[in-house]
C-alpha cells in the first residue's frame, strides 16, 4: 500500500482508554478499563464471552455511551480523529444477500474521504480494485457478495480496510468462521499492515494463537485483567485470572 | 390531456417514489415499516386539513411528514425502552395513529369532506376531476401535482444520497465509524416515505400504497443483484403494474388501485417461482441436478472401491442400499457421459475415464470433509 499521507500527531497514543465505565441499564459490562495502545503495534483484546469486548470498541468509535471516562484516539475525541481510523465489523453484522459486489463493498472503505454527497468515481475504483489486488481477491470484484465463502468475504472486508488507509485499525473478530488457510493471510496482511507503521487492534477469541500473532494483548473480563507485551501479560495466572480459572489449557504452552 | 392518461400518469408518479423508497425499505427488513407510516400519516392529514380547509398539498404533505418521523421516533423509542420488541412496537404505534385518524375523521366527518373509504382505498379514477387553481388560474390535475413533486424529492434524494443511503442499509456500523451518520440517513428514509406515503394516499389510499413500496422491490430483488439495477428494475415493474393495471381495471369494470396491485403481485409470483436465479423452479432444478451428480459421484467411487471385477446392477442395489429405480438413472447418467460401460453380459465396468473421474471424486470429498 502507498504510504499513508494523514498526518497525525506524534507523541501521542494511537489509542488510549482512560477509566471507562460502562453499563446495560443496572448491569456493569465494563469497569475502570484503563490500557494505552503504542504505535506500530498488533494488539489482541481477549477475553471470555460477556467480557465487554465489542461494547469497549463502539465505546472507542462513539457508538455508545460510557457511563464514566473516556477513549481517544491521537489524543483526541473519535469524532475528530476517524479519519485515521480504520474498522472491520465482525462478518456477521452485515447482509451478504445485499445486492452488491466484491468491488462496490470495498469502494465503502473510500466514503469516509469522500464525505457527504460525493460520489466515488474512477480513481475510487482503481484504488479498490488495487485493494483487492492486495487480499487475493481481484478475480472476485464483480462477485455477487454472497456468493463468495466466509474466508473470502472477510478478505473483501479487510481490503476495505485496506481502502480506509488509516493509521489505527479497530477490527472485531476477523478469525471468526474462517479456514485456515484464510486465518493466514488475514495474519500476514495485518502484519503488513503493522509494516508500514499502522497500529492494529483486534478483538481476539482464540487464546491458542495470541502468542503467535500479537505483540500485545488486553485481558478482560468486564475490568483489565492485565494488558502489555505478550510475553509479560499473557500468563498463564493472568488468563485463568480473566476465564474464572475455568480455562486450564495451553496458554502457558508457548 | 385525456382522462385516461391523467390516471396513468398519476399511478406512474406513485410507482416511481415508492419502488426507489421501498427498495430501500426491504433490503432494511423494514416492509413493516412502510405500512405502518403509510398509515399513521393519517391523523397528520386529518389536522392539516382542519388547519388548511382543504386537502391543500402543502399542508398535507408537511402534516403527514411530521406524524410519519413521529411514527419512527415513537417505534424506536418503544423499543429502546427493552419492554417491546421492534415488531410489536410498530404494531402499537401505528395502530394507535391511524386509530386516532379515524377518530378524527368519524368525530369531525361532517365539517369536512374527507371519508375513510377514500383514505383507505384512494381513488385514482377522480384524478382528473381535481385541479389545482392558484390565483384563478387552473394549472391541470392536483395529483400529478402532488406526486410529480414527490417522485421528484424522492429521485433527487436517491440521486443525491445513493451512496450514503447504500452504506448506511448494508453496514450501518462503518456508515458510523466514518461519519456518515446512519441515524440521519434513517429518519430522512422516514420522513421521503411518510410524504410519498400522503402524497399516494389521495389517488391510491393507505392500503394499496404499501404494495407500490413492497412489492416491485421485492420482486426486483428476485431477479437481479446491483442495488442500482434492483431501483431501476423496481421502477419498471411498478409502472408496469400501474399501467398494465389500469388497463385491465377497465376491461374487468373493478377498482383501478386494486387492480394494480393485483398486477404487482403477479410480477412477483412470476419472478418468485421463473427467476433464472432465485426462482424457486430454478432452484428445485439445481438441487436436482446436484443430487443427480452426487448420486453418480458416488455410484462411480462405490464401483472403484468395489475394485476391478464386473458388478451387476442387483449388487450395486445392495451394496448403495438405493432403490433399484436410483441406481438405474445413475447408471444411465454414467453410461451417457462414458463413464462406464456394460460387459456382454450386462455388468457394469468403469471405462477408464470412469477411473479418473471416480478416483477425483473420492478425493474431491475427502478433502470437504
Amino acid at each position: 500500500m502507498k504510504p499513508n499521507n494523514v498526518q497525525t500527531p506524534s507523541a501521542t497514543f494511537p489509542l488510549e482508554v482512560k477509566g471507562i465505565t460502562a453499563a446495560y441499564r443496572d448491569k456493569p459490562v465494563l469497569w475502570d478499563v484503563s490500557f494505552q495502545v503504542p504505535e506500530g503495534q498488533l494488539v489482541a483484546i481477549v477475553g471470555p464471552n460477556g467480557a465487554g469486548k465489542t461494547t469497549l470498541l463502539k465505546i472507542i468509535m462513539d457508538l455508545m455511551q460510557p457511563a464514566a471516562g473516556r477513549a481517544t484516539v491521537y489524543g483526541r475525541p473519535f469524532s475528530k480523529a476517524r479519519q485515521w481510523v480504520g474498522y472491520v465489523p465482525q462478518r456477521g453484522s452485515v447482509d451478504w444477500d445485499f445486492p452488491t459486489n466484491a468491488l462496490d463493498v470495498v469502494q465503502m472503505g473510500l466514503y469516509g474521504r469522500l464525505g457527504w454527497f460525493r460520489r466515488p468515481g474512477r480513481k475510487e475504483r482503481e484504488t479498490a480494485m488495487q485493494c483487492l489486488e492486495k487480499v487475493g481477491m481481484a478475480d472476485f470484484a464483480d462477485r455477487q457478495i454472497s456468493q463468495l465463502s466466509g474466508g473470502q468475504q472477510q478478505r473483501v472486508f479487510l481490503a476495505r480496510a485496506l481502502a480506509q488507509d488509516a493509521r489505527l485499525y479497530l477490527t472485531d473478530e476477523p478469525f471468526a468462521g474462517v479456514d485456515y488457510k484464510t486465518e493466514q493471510a488475514i495474519v500476514a496482511l495485518l502484519r503488513e499492515l503493522k509494516a508500514t507503521g499502522s497500529t492494529v487492534v483486534v478483538v481476539h477469541h482464540d487464546l491458542g494463537t495470541v502468542s503467535d500473532y500479537f505483540d500485545r494483548v488486553v485481558l478482560l473480563n468486564k475490568s483489565l485483567v492485565a494488558e502489555g507485551p505478550v510475553e509479560e501479560a499473557f500468563t498463564p495466572e493472568n488468563v485463568a485470572a480473566a476465564y474464572g480459572g475455568g480455562v486450564k489449557y495451553l496458554a502457558g504452552a508457548k | 390531456m385525456s382522462a385516461d392518461l391523467i390516471i396513468v400518469l398519476t399511478a406512474v408518479l406513485v410507482a416511481i417514489p415508492c419502488a426507489l423508497l421501498g427498495t430501500l425499505l426491504v433490503l432494511r427488513q423494514m416492509s413493516m415499516m412502510g405500512d405502518a407510516i403509510s398509515h399513521a400519516v393519517l391523523p397528520g392529514i386529518v389536522i392539516a386539513f382542519f388547519i388548511s380547509e382543504s386537502l391543500g398539498a402543502l399542508t398535507s404533505l408537511i402534516g403527514a411528514g411530521v406524524f410519519g418521523l413521529l411514527t419512527a421516533v415513537l417505534v424506536e423509542a418503544l423499543r429502546n425502552t427493552g419492554r417491546v420488541k421492534e415488531d410489536s412496537s410498530i404494531g402499537i404505534v401505528f395502530t394507535a395513529l391511524f386509530a386516532l385518524g379515524v377518530f378524527l375523521v368519524s368525530k369531525f366527518a361532517r365539517e369536512v369532506h374527507l371519508d375513510l373509504n377514500h383514505v383507505l382505498y384512494g381513488e385514482i379514477a377522480f384524478a382528473p376531476l381535481n385541479s389545482l387553481l392558484v390565483g384563478g388560474v387552473e394549472l391541470g390535475p392536483r395529483s400529478l401535482w402532488a406526486m410529480g413533486i414527490v417522485t421528484a424529492l424522492a429521485v433527487g434524494m436517491v440521486l443525491l444520497l445513493y451512496k450514503e443511503l447504500k452504506i448506511a442499509t448494508f453496514d450501518p456500523g462503518l456508515a458510523a465509524a466514518i461519519g456518515l451518520s446512519p441515524v440521519l440517513v434513517h429518519y430522512l428514509l422516514m420522513g421521503a416515505v411518510s410524504v410519498t406515503t400522503v402524497g399516494a394516499f389521495d389517488s391510491v389510499g393507505a392500503i394499496v400504497v404499501v404494495a407500490f413500496l413492497i412489492v416491485p422491490p421485492a420482486t426486483a430483488y428476485l431477479l437481479v443483484d446491483r442495488l442500482s439495477h434492483m431501483m431501476a428494475l423496481a421502477v419498471l415493474l411498478g409502472a408496469g403494474s400501474a399501467v398494465v393495471g389500469y388497463y385491465l381495471a377497465a376491461v374487468f369494470d373493478v377498482a383501478i388501485a386494486g387492480m394494480m396491485a393485483v398486477v404487482a403481485g403477479g410480477f412477483f409470483v412470476l419472478a418468485l417461482l421463473f427467476s433464472p436465479s432465485r426462482g424457486l423452479i430454478a432452484n428445485l432444478r439445481r438441487q436436482r441436478r446436484n443430487r443427480r451428480s452426487f448420486a453418480r459421484g458416488l455410484l462411480l467411487a462405490k464401483l472403484a472401491g468395489l475394485g476391478d471385477r464386473a458388478t451387476t446392477e442387483e449388487e450395486l442395489v445392495h451394496h448403495l442400499s438405493w432403490d433399484s429405480d436410483d441406481v438405474s438413472r445413475a447408471l444411465q447418467d454414467a453410461s451417457s457421459d462414458g463413464l462406464i460401460r456394460r460387459s456382454e453380459v450386462g455388468e457394469v465396468v468403469l471405462t477408464d475415464e470412469g477411473q479418473v473421474t471416480a478416483h477425483r471424486v473420492v478425493e474431491n470429498n475427502a478433502a470437504a470433509i
